[in-house]
């Protein structure tokens, strides 16, 4: 054998054992057939539309992020305007991103100047505004905004994350998605039943201690606004007690709590939660305790109010109103007529932390196993026996060359899926139409060459130079269709989401494995076959 | 072996006919688009709610209405699947997709449809009345955390992991053997460590309901637009690139040709879909897209013969090249698309129901695609040049028919075609 041939004969054994190593040879070294099969299912990883599973898309509502953070602000001036002595008609909030601090006193002018500038300027762009609504607007920076917008998507992700985690399922996937830049794609393979995982992702999880003011709840909002003469105290609240019974029925009386606004405690001072099974039997209650540093504020604050009442609120909604019977340092209880589930679940959402802003489900897909076990058969079947009937074709209609181009359409296999398995790329059902592609185009190329064999041997050339003319006048031909595939499968790619890009993976993995198959693969061992030839033997093709 | 040894055919002389049949095939399918108020997009491009579910029995669609219609639900689709390959042996003849159009209340309730559809299924055809849980509609979870309580096997410490492994077991039984939906526990007894034990106290739970969900699909409607805008600006923006690279390397109407043809074939794939009524998802847009990729394949193949031809024979008219092209690759053409269209021909037959609409698009794309390359692609060429010819010939003299020099100018061959 020429040197040459026997460098590129290495060269190709080397490619098919890293492909083979990398189909199961992977995550340990196989030692009997059935680690052999594990090994290659752990590393062709379907997707959900194969395995079954769940598909959510969720929005996360960005607006109420920003919209907060303007709330606050209108907080913050109100009360440092009032602490500075610094007098104006109104400071209103004008939309989501704009302030509007009303005929500030003209003395105090400066002042205010002053304080903006120091205090705000980095988020807020200040602006005189003249005729009716005279004063200064304040307006958002876009800067601001996007900034805002980056941190409540991380801190969605982050947090959905560690709740999905939390839940124990095996492999999800939890990521950004799309162009639009608010919505998270949470992926559950082998999960039949999504509404478990929803409610624990749409949870709110902000839980809050508020001192209770009146002592007794009321039976109605009107109730309480009527016993305090229409007007609340200042810095207290109206809050909704949780209707005694769950969902559903609405039995149980309402209540309505007088609650000091400012919370002592909120989520981000617990240290743990826990779900207890609670003094009546079947029911569950959440114990928690709160970190050092909110220890310190908590004790001597309970402390000065002995006899006094702490409302526990979740979600906006009272759970309970305990007496404080004396000073309590780090733990509490949430109790409620909780399942042992529903009290695991909210336990698991306190300890990964609240939602920055409440999210909405855009898409949900859930593929029962039985029918993704189906599509695998049915696919799988109908490719093997596609794939057997093109190669007993090649067989009978190119004889030995035929066999060329079987071992060319096996190799590409073999290189595409090992190629999904490194990258780890997923298989799914629009991936299996890039493969379908594939093996045409593969099929194509292996045609194409000996076709234009058979044409330069009719035109009497010898088999070693009809072989290489083949070849080379094949190769532009070849070159151009995949280089024009490939050019619209970087498009799908770039600008496809989900499905689509899917398919651009496995059809640009497939053609280039392609190239090397059918031209280079295909071209050696016509090689080897030729030198071994006798020189005037005809070439079986 | 051989098929074609040296065919002599005038395509391009054929070519009136070709643009006559492709005509009426675009008009055909434009008059059903037109006819069927345009076409019947799945819940992916127009938001909505699908539920797959499977029967025991060969569902009864009245009562299934019936059913619907007491939760309010009653303008729900409802589509039995057909196993074309065996419609009478095959399970899935007791399948039935359920659809409801999502009534753009905003995405609030975004599950509600699915809501409604599971409560009309369990009140007609569920378990509730026995007062046990439905065997078929259980999770892996909850049969393992049964039988783990239950602890039939009294298997003590190792109880968890021997349960969980049963319940898996089981389960798999259930949607791998038993197709998703369970009609007698006696069956149960093949499965692995599933003693009698075990059977009676998953019958003193459990009961069967006759139905099973499959898959569920639930889109918001604004998802919906979003995903059909991109579907439909990917496609073309994939096409353009291919267009600036055939452009580059061969000649702007060689890619504008390529181009249209392609569009020609999606078009007339589409008209297909129209009549038979077949829904268009994203599965089916990949199948789109493959066929796009292979029609150019195809294109590009002729095109690249004629490249070539177009130096060697330079005494004969551009529309002989064209031919002499067609006809030396015509083996390759027939081979490639006869091996190609019998592979998705098997997907059609065989993939069961989630890959029929795309293999049914893939089976029509091919036989098309491949039309559309002699069909179309190459008479256009063949036209643009000769209209070029008859515009040069009009001032110089009569160069009408004649090998388009035009064509030979774009490709930097000017000192060749002075030759003349």
């Amino acid at each position: 054998m020429n040197p040459n041939l026997k460098w590129k004969a290495l060269f190709i054994a080397g490619v098919i054992l890293v492909c083979i190593y990398g189909l199961v040879g992977m995550p340990s070294f196989p030692t009997s057939w059935t680690k052999v099969q594990d090994n290659f299912a752990h590393q062709i990883k379907l997707g959900l539309d194969l395995q079954g599973g769940t598909h959510l898309i969720l929005q996360v509502q960005v607006q109420e992020a920003i919209s907060q953070e303007t709330d606050q602000t209108v907080d913050r001036l109100t009360a440092q305007l009032r602490s500075k002595n610094i007098r104006y008609d109104e400071i209103r909030r004008v939309d989501d991103t704009h302030i509007l601090v009303r005929n500030v006193a003209s003395d105090n002018t400066k002042e205010f100047r002053d304080y903006v500038s120091e205090q705000l300027a980095s988020v807020w762009d200040m602006s005189y505004a003249a005729g009716e609504n005279a004063g200064f607007q304040l307006a958002l920076r876009p800067s601001a905004i996007a900034a805002i917008q980056q941190r409540t998507m991380e801190q969605s992700l982050e947090t959905i994350e560690r709740r999905i985690n939390a839940l124990g399922l095996t492999e999800p996937t939890i990521q950004l998605h799309g162009r639009n830049d608010n919505e998270i794609l949470v992926q559950l393979p082998g999960e039949g039943d999504p509404s478990r995982a929803k409610s624990v992702i749409q949870a709110g999880g902000q839980l809050e201690l508020k001192l209770v003011e009146d002592s007794t709840p009321y039976p109605s909002e009107i109730a309480a606004l009527s016993a305090h003469n229409g007007v609340l105290p200042a810095g207290s609240e109206l809050v909704r007690g949780r209707s005694e019974g769950r969902a559903g029925s609405a039995a149980g009386a309402e209540n309505w709590y007088v609650l000091a606004r400012a919370p002592v405690v909120t989520g981000r001072d617990l240290r743990s939660a826990q779900e207890n099974r609670g003094q009546v039997p079947g029911q569950y209650q959440v114990n928690f305790s709160l970190s050092t540093e909110a220890a310190r504020r908590f004790g001597p604050f309970t402390e000065q109010n002995v006899g006094r009442q702490m409302a526990i609120v979740l979600e906006h909604k009272v759970y309970s109103a305990p007496r404080i019977n004396s000073r309590i340092d780090d733990a509490g209880v949430i109790e409620g007529t909780f399942t042992q589930e529903e009290a695991h679940d909210l336990a698991l959402v306190l300890r990964a932390g609240a939602l920055p802003a409440s999210i909405k489900y855009l898409e949900e897909r859930t593929v029962g196993p039985s029918l993704g076990a189906d599509s695998i058969r049915h696919g799988l079947q109908a490719s093997v026996l596609s794939l057997i009937v093109v190669m007993i074709f090649m067989l009978i209609y190119y004889r030995l060359s035929g066999a060329n181009a079987v071992i060319a359409l096996i190799l590409n296999l073999v290189i595409l899926l090992a190629a999904l398995a490194y990258f780890g790329a997923v298989l799914t059902l629009p991936g299996i139409a890039g493969v379908i592609l594939t093996i045409g185009m593969g099929v194509d190329s292996n045609v194409l060459v000996f076709e234009r064999i058979r044409e330069e041997l009719r035109n009497g050339k010898s088999p070693v130079a009809a072989v290489d003319a083949g070849f080379g006048k094949a190769f532009l031909t070849i070159i151009d269709t995949h280089v024009t595939t490939v050019v619209s499968a970087v498009f799908l790619f770039l600008f496809g989401t989900g499905p689509i890009k899917g398919f651009a993976i496995s059809l640009t993995i497939g053609l280039l494995a392609n190239l090397f198959t059918a031209i280079y693969v295909s071209k050696t061992i016509f090689g080897y076959h030729l030198t071994r030839m006798e020189r005037q033997a005809e070439l079986s093709i | 072996m051989e098929f074609f040894k040296q065919p002599n055919i005038d395509w391009m002389g054929k070519a009136k006919y070709f643009f006559a049949l492709s005509g009426f095939l675009l008009l055909l399918g434009g008059i059903s688009w037109a006819s069927k108020g345009g076409l019947r997009y799945g819940i992916d491009f127009k938001g909505g709610t699908l539920v797959y579910v499977r029967f025991a029995q060969p569902p009864d669609v009245d009562k299934l209405r019936q059913a619907l219609t007491a939760q309010g639900i009653g303008s729900s689709e409802i589509q039995k699947i057909e196993d074309i390959a065996n419609p009478s042996a095959n399970p899935s003849a007791n399948e039935v997709v359920i659809g409801l159009e999502q009534k753009g209340q905003g995405e609030e309730a975004l599950d509600a449809g699915k809501a409604q559809i599971l409560k009309a299924l369990s009140v007609t055809y569920g378990v509730s009345a026995s007062g046990k849980a439905d065997f078929n509609a259980a999770t892996p979870a909850t049969l393992a955390q049964f039988l783990t309580q239950r602890d039939p096997l009294a298997a003590g410490t190792a109880a968890p992991e021997r349960y969980a492994l049963l319940a898996k077991k089981l389960m798999e039984y259930r949607d791998k053997d038993a197709g998703g939906v369970l009609t007698s526990f006696a069956g149960l007894n093949k499965v692995e460590g599933a003693t009698p034990a075990v059977l009676s106290a998953l019958q003193e739970n459990y009961s069967l309901g006759t139905f099973a969900i499959r898959n569920v699909e639930i889109v918001g409607p604004k998802v919906g637009a979003e995903l059909r805008h991109q579907a439909i600006w990917v496609t073309l923006s994939a096409l353009a690139g291919m267009l600036v690279y055939i452009a580059f390397r061969f000649e702007l109407v060689y890619g504008a040709a390529a181009v249209l043809a392609v569009f020609h074939d999606v078009l007339i794939t589409l008209g297909f879909f129209s009549l038979l009524h077949f829904e268009i998802t994203l599965t089916v847009i990949a199948a789109l897209l493959t066929l796009v990729g292979y029609s150019m394949n195809d294109t590009i193949v002729i095109f690249d013969r004629i490249r070539e031809n177009n130096r060697l024979l330079r005494k004969e008219s551009f529309a002989d090249v064209v031919n002499t092209s067609i006809n030396q690759t015509l083996s390759r053409t027939i081979l490639t698309s006869g091996l190609t269209f019998l592979t998705v021909l098997v997907l059609f037959l065989m993939g069961g129901q989630v890959l029929r609409a795309f293999s049914f698009a893939l089976t029509v794309g091919i036989v098309v695609g491949t039309y559309s390359s002699f069909g179309i692609a190459a008479p256009l060429v063949v036209a643009w040049n000769r209209w070029r010819g008859q515009k040069a010939g009009a001032g110089t003299g009569p160069a009408a028919g004649i090998k388009s020099r035009g064509s030979e100018t774009a490709n930097g061959r000017l000192a060749a075609a002075g030759r003349r």
